[in-house]
């Protein structure tokens, strides 16, 4: 018997990669821009969305919404209150989405034609953890955080923070109550993905929406150049 | 506790990779894991057993290297080790910088097999030309 050593150097997660690429181009030649929303349990992403999706079809655009949760239809059918078509994804246990997730729940979406959309949301599953390692082929990670939640959030998941483009802060109507410290929650967040783009948001009261969406509505004209 | 998703990521690729080594069994699974890359060893040892159970990887050896966080920074004008993974400062001239150089990998590097001599002109299909 010999003993040999193989050298392998791949990534260990090289095949959701190569799936999140070809989904990346599918997304780039439909011109839709796809956005993966990412947070804790109960920062707030279903009503942040629920308003995103709302105000973007108040002003015409076409928009859809996938949801990823271990268990239940209940953030699917929330949205879909919107009149925004919205697929419910299952994960059964698993605490993150992946590319074949989207790839599969993609296949035969009554009436979503992906070359027919301006937007695609992803709701990830509510954890801050797994889903930074897979790539879903979005344009923008969205990392969001409540103010309820401490402003070390940043530094205790650098990881999503860190591979985010933009970042939103949920719930500011209730900053004060809760004694957040913005100051101090920005500069965590900017140590540890610098320059990145921060919104401070209330979807309850809408303060901090129009700025969002003016940021969408440039990056989906870009994604449309 | 996305480790077990990963090992059985590692399990899969390792398998396929074996398909090029008839009869060769496995020994050592070798894992690069950046301070960035959001995973726990610990749990990735723990998952490897339940992982590999019932698969031609049972019993074999999971090593993993972990790798700090490394950044470039343009003041310095080099890489500087992070000892943390808090803030992408330079702790040397406290430049924050967003070009990160090492510490995400999550990598197979190698794994480590022992193959019967007699089948390795049967793999190459070149009759012991490399033997």
């Amino acid at each position: 018997m010999t003993t040999r050593i193989v050298e392998l150097r791949q990534g260990i997660l090289k095949k959701n990669d190569e799936l999140a690429r070809g989904l990346r181009g599918r997304y780039t030649t439909a011109g839709v821009l796809v956005l993966n929303l990412v947070s804790s349990p109960g920062t707030g992403k279903t009503a942040f969305l629920e308003r995103t999706l709302r105000d973007l079809r108040a002003r015409g655009l076409r928009v859809a919404a996938l949801v990823g949760d271990l268990e239940t239809d209940n953030d699917a059918r929330r949205l879909a209150a919107s009149g925004a078509p919205v697929r419910q994804i299952n994960t059964h246990g698993i605490c993150h989405l992946d590319a074949e997730m989207i790839d599969k729940h993609l296949l035969g979406w009554e009436g979503v034609d992906l070359a027919g959309l301006d937007y695609l949301f992803i709701e990830n599953v509510g954890n801050l953890v797994c889903p930074s390692s897979y790539d879903l082929g979005e344009k923008i990670r969205v990392a969001l955080l409540s103010v309820t939640e401490g402003e070390d959030k940043p530094l205790k998941y650098p990881t999503l923070f860190n591979s985010a483009d933009a970042a939103v802060i949920t719930k500011v109507d209730i900053a004060d109550a809760v004694g957040f410290d913005r100051e101090t929650a920005l500069k965590n967040i900017n140590e540890i993905r610098p320059g990145i783009r921060i919104f401070e948001t209330s979807a309850k009261t809408g303060v901090g929406m129009e700025g969002w969406l003016d940021y969408l509505l440039q990056e989906q004209s870009r994604a449309k150049a | 506790m996305h480790e077990l998703s990963i090992v059985a990521s590692v399990v899969e690729s390792v398998t396929e990779t074996l398909a090029s080594y008839p009869g060769a069994q496995v020994l050592e699974v070798r894992l690069k894991v950046g301070a960035m890359a959001s995973v726990v060893v610990d749990s990735l040892e723990f998952c490897w057993g339940i992982a590999t159970e019932d698969t031609p990887l049972e019993k074999t050896k999971l090593v993993v290297r972990t790798v700090p966080v490394v950044i470039y920074c343009t003041t310095c004008g080099r890489d500087v080790e992070l000892e943390g993974v808090q803030s992408l400062r330079c702790p040397v001239c406290g430049e924050i910088t967003m070009d990160i150089r090492q510490g995400r990998e999550l990598e197979i590097e190698s794994i480590e097999i022992e193959e019967a001599p007699a089948e390795i002109g049967a793999r190459t299909g070149t009759s012991g030309a490399q033997a």
